[in-house]
């Protein structure tokens, strides 16, 4: 009945694995159990519960219960809980005609209880080890702070997922809102990512982040995706072409998304050349990976609306690929501010004007 | 056609244990260029390729395929397992060749989700 301090068991620390999580367990995690550990017991529990004394008749306990629409209390005497009275008890002196007997007489004595710091998971233990429907929760110095039962568990639970749900929609709304919330002239989001050289096995990352920052700001599926294969490609230009790697950048506007490849050699001797396809450099090792078939600068013209190569030998080479956001494709990502005319009066596209 | 379905049809291994086979494959495509794939694909088809380097996966993922089968009992590198478990990119190695299992998918009824490119 008392929690007395002491050091933290494993499975107090780690869980009910008592070890350790792994990458592996922590994938299986869903959030309720989760929850299960996060949420304390004094978070869930119904707080300043009602309490009989020991000395009180079980008439006047039943009439209590009727008033409070409860089926136990927590018998306490010198505020040190000593009993549990539950509606079996006093059923049990019902039958024998007992009602004006002391609550003493027939309460629960050997109590269990848990404590108001530990989780939620232990309250769930504790109901199923014992099979009772109600525990009294005692603070750190073993006085009772309230008493909690299934029904509280899973309200806790719903509560806090209700509230990991609000929070959820708040951030999506916010990124997908950004170009409305914040006025200006021209507003622009760039994202820079340095792409290594030779660096086959992250040779996407950054593509796969730009796709994914596209898809969080609102953006139509069909222009993500055209947008993740063009930097796509252009990522895997620098990972095999560049002496040094380069830079691969995302400009994103209300009306348009620029995507910018740049490096600083070798260069490019005659850029027509490059442009036609099957044309390609590219070593053996690149080809047994399924690239360098001299078809990337074809795809990514195919994925953008616009792009330009620019290159100088000796210098480095920039690629600038650029894909218009239709006005019936601005969700969040387009719908610009209220400025959007003159926005759109400074760009170069033609068809922006609509 | 679900991915379970795909399994049996070409006698696949599922290498990818931690990540859920119960997906919907809406059409195929075969191809061992990933330039074509990104080229010539369309989202929610199965990849059927010979190259098993992690790129295959960056590849599929851009061009949003929903799972991988990797032709001939081709084993990828652990690299590629890493990126396809971190990425929820089903794997599959089957022993039929290429041709095989394009056939053995277009029996049963599996559309081809390589798009025409017109020539230029």
């Amino acid at each position: 009945m008392s929690h007395p301090p002491r050091p933290p068991t494993d499975q107090e620390l780690y869980g009910r694995r008592g070890r350790p999580i792994t990458d592996q367990d922590a994938q299986e995690i869903n959030r309720v159990e989760e929850l299960a550990y996060d949420l304390k017991i004094r978070e869930v529990m119904s707080k300043s519960p009602v309490t009989a004394s020991p000395e009180m008749s079980l008439a006047d306990v039943l009439e209590l219960m009727r008033l409070n629409q409860i089926s136990g209390v927590p018998v306490l005497d010198n505020q040190q809980l000593v009993g549990i009275l539950s509606i079996e008890d006093v059923v049990r002196a019902m039958n024998r005609n007992d009602l004006t007997e002391a609550v003493r007489q027939y309460m629960t004595r050997d109590v269990v209880s848990v404590a108001s710091y530990d989780s939620i998971v232990r309250a769930m233990q504790t109901f199923t080890e014992n099979g009772v429907g109600r525990l009294p929760v005692l603070d750190e110095n073993n006085k009772l702070v309230g008493i909690i039962t299934k029904g509280d568990i899973t309200r806790g639970i719903l509560f806090a997922l209700q509230k990991d749900y609000k929070a959820e929609e708040l951030r999506r709304y916010r990124a997908s809102h950004l170009f409305e919330d914040i006025v200006s002239d021209r507003t622009t989001l760039v994202l820079r990512y340095s792409i290594k050289p030779q660096d086959f096995t992250h040779g996407g990352n950054a593509s796969s982040y730009i796709k994914r920052a596209l898809l969080r700001l609102g953006a139509d599926p069909q222009i993500a995706r055209r947008c993740g294969i063009a930097a796509y490609e252009a990522e895997m230009n620098l990972i095999i072409h560049t002496l040094r790697g380069g830079i691969l950048k995302l400009e994103v506007e209300s009306t348009r998304i620029t995507i910018s490849a740049t490096d600083d050699g070798p260069g490019i001797e005659d850029i027509q050349q490059v442009l036609q396809p099957g044309y390609s450099t590219a070593t053996e090792k690149v080809r047994e990976m399924g690239f360098g078939a001299g078809m990337g600068l074809v795809n990514i013209q195919r994925c953008a609306d616009k792009m330009d190569l620019e290159s100088s030998p000796g210098k480095g080479t920039k690629l600038i690929m650029r894909i218009h956001v239709p006005q019936e494709k601005r969700n969040g990502l387009g719908k610009g501010n209220s400025n959007e005319s003159s926005t759109d009066h400074r760009t170069t596209q033609p068809e922006t004007a609509d | 056609m679900n991915l379970t379905e795909i399994i049996q049809l070409v006698d696949g291994t599922p290498l990818t244990p931690e990540l859920s086979f119960d997906v919907e494959i809406e059409g195929g495509c075969g191809a061992d260029l990933m330039s074509d794939v990104l080229l010539s694909s369309q989202p929610n088809a199965v990849l059927l390729t010979g190259l098993t380097n992690p790129q295959v996966v960056r590849t599929a993922q851009m061009a949003e395929f929903r799972a991988i089968i990797f032709v001939r009992g081709k084993k990828p590198q652990p690299e590629t397992l890493q990126i396809a478990i971190q990425e929820n990119m089903p794997l599959l190695s089957s022993p039929l060749g290429m041709f095989e299992l394009c056939g053995r998918l277009r029996n049963a009824g599996l559309p081809s989700f390589e798009s025409h490119v017109p020539s230029s």
